[in-house]
């Protein structure tokens, strides 16, 4: 075979491959779609679950409480144990255990903190089925994806940004804050954006954690369920497919435009950290 | 070695990446308010040697340094606030490494690190340093423009008038040509002889055409060591030292 037929031919599969993958993807949430929109009502997305009303209201919020409640525990020590990593650590034998655990708590299989979560948070410290547990829960699962992304986004920023600031009498923490921290936030966004995707999507560890309770949450120490773990309920009591899939339908649209709202915000503090105000 | 227009001087200077010894013994008087070229073949220790100036070297793991370095009289190596050494001794590096943030920010932040607030006094500074770094022209009208969209030249004067920001007294300049054309070359060389009445210049090069034309003085380095100093007129036509001649005549590095 003549090296430019050859190359032709590797071209079309890598193509076909590719729409492939997209294919799947357009097909899954074209099914999800059409199947969930016809149920999708006003009153659908604003009641809650309860006697006659079927709507999911309770359950968006909890969605958005508990991304809330986990990124603002995991973000701060993933992002700071990340910057330990990558700018402070001299390796060592800590750094190996450390960078050791990380890879291990990543492996686990979510379950596995469902358990761990229901022991120690809810039984052990007494939390019972709460925001509380179910957010610490959560937080300790996304910690790995959240330090790994940072880092490698720390390690992607030229050392001579470093060089530059520091020659400038810069201190150490100054030049982190100033320069390599906003250089990174691409990188830190798209941590935060993984971690999103596996609290929205998690159903495991919130059954044990969180519960599933339908009313509205009032406080940290309620129980309730997010919209995945409603899902769950729906589809595995065999209640309703036609609920099920309207709530994957809202599913999908939440987390797009978290999405697109997160990189927004994200350029926004780009900006602001690295420009003036003039 | 004293003389009373010394600016920095080193004593029996060693230096260890390692077991590897890269600056052996190395002892010099630096003049203030002259330009100063190391040369020397790749891996002689002359970059090294201008980052112990600065203490840039502290930033290496498992670097050692033994002897003494003076700025001013003061051993920059004993109990020596290092954010007011980098102030006081600025460096240009070998690639244009300027913040990717707005040609004015690039300038301020030296400035705003060191506490300076006032907009007034931070506009003046920044058109001030970039008129030392003859980039003022260039660049006025877009000083809220990202400083990455400048040319290889444009960037490299950039990072020059940030150090200028700081006022320092010392510029360390590692290689600053090497990554451009010969005309921004050019425009670089003709600015560190603006520079030279104000400030104590030392630069590395690899080019001995650029040290002959820029530098007052000229120290050759080979394996660590300073092998001869002198004026640059007298280290380029008639070097004392056989391994100074070969080296300038082209026969090895």
């Amino acid at each position: 075979m003549s090296t430019r037929i050859k190359d032709r031919l590797l071209y079309i599969i890598i193509c076909a491959i590719s729409f492939i993958t997209l294919g799947i993807l357009v097909w899954i949430m074209a099914y999800i779609i059409t199947k969930g929109l016809p149920y999708i009502s006003w009153e659908f997305l604003t009641t809650d679950y309860r006697g006659d009303r079927e709507g999911i209201l309770p359950s968006i919020v909890t969605t958005l409480y508990l991304i809330i409640i986990s990124l603002s525990i995991s973000t701060p020590i993933g992002i700071g144990t990340a910057i330990y990593l990558v700018e402070y650590s001299k390796p060592g034998k800590t750094i190996d255990v450390i960078r050791f655990a990380i890879v291990t708590l990543a492996g686990i299989p979510s379950i596995i903190y469902g358990l761990f979560g229901y022991m120690f948070f809810v039984i052990a410290l007494n939390y019972g089925n709460s925001f509380l547990a179910g957010g610490m829960t959560i937080s300790i699962m996304v910690l790995p994806t959240i330090i790994r992304t940072t880092e490698e986004a720390l390690k992607a920023v030229p050392k001579s940004f470093r060089e530059g600031s520091l020659a400038l009498g810069a201190t150490k923490l100054t030049t982190i804050i100033k320069i390599v921290l906003p250089s990174a936030i691409p990188g830190i966004l798209a941590a935060i954006i993984l971690s999103i995707g596996r609290i929205v999507g998690e159903t495991a560890v919130l059954i044990f954690t969180l519960g599933t309770a339908t009313g509205f949450p009032t406080s940290i120490m309620d129980s309730a369920r997010t919209l995945s773990v409603h899902l769950y309920m729906l589809a595995k009591e065999g209640l309703s497919f036609e609920q099920a899939f309207a709530t994957a339908t809202v599913l999908l649209i939440i987390t797009a435009f978290i999405n697109f709202i997160s990189s927004k915000i994200a350029l926004n503090i780009k900006r602001f950290a690295m420009g003036s105000k003039n | 070695m004293k003389s009373d227009l010394q600016k920095i001087h080193t004593q029996n200077l060693d230096l260890f990446y390692g077991d590897t010894q890269a600056l052996k013994d190395v002892s010099i008087s630096l003049e203030e308010k002259k330009v100063t070229a190391f040369i020397g073949p790749s891996g002689c220790g002359k970059s090294t040697f201008l980052k112990t100036l600065n203490r840039m070297n502290d930033l290496v793991d498992n670097v050692k340094i033994s002897g003494k370095v003076f700025l001013d009289n003061l051993n920059i190596y004993e109990k020596y606030d290092i954010v007011e050494l980098r102030k006081r001794v600025g460096m240009v590096f070998q690639k244009p490494n300027p913040f990717p943030m707005s040609i004015y920010d690039n300038i301020a932040y030296g400035p705003r690190v060191h506490g300076i607030k006032s907009k007034s006094i931070l506009n003046e500074i920044v058109e001030k340093s970039l008129k030392n770094a003859a980039l003022w022209d260039e660049v006025k009208d877009r000083l809220k423009q990202n400083a990455l969209g400048l040319s290889g030249g444009q960037q490299q004067r950039l990072c020059i008038a940030r150090v200028l920001a700081v006022e320092p007294e010392v510029v360390l300049m590692d290689e600053p040509t090497s990554a451009l054309d010969p005309l921004s070359t050019l425009k670089i060389e003709d600015l560190i002889n603006e520079l030279k009445k104000n400030y104590t210049i030392i630069i590395v090069t690899h080019n001995m055409q650029q040290a002959g034309r820029i530098s007052d003085k000229t120290a050759f380095f080979l394996l660590g060591e300073i092998v001869e100093y002198g004026s640059t007129d007298k280290i380029f036509s008639v070097p004392e030292d056989k391994r100074t001649e070969d080296y300038i005549t082209g026969r090895f590095g």
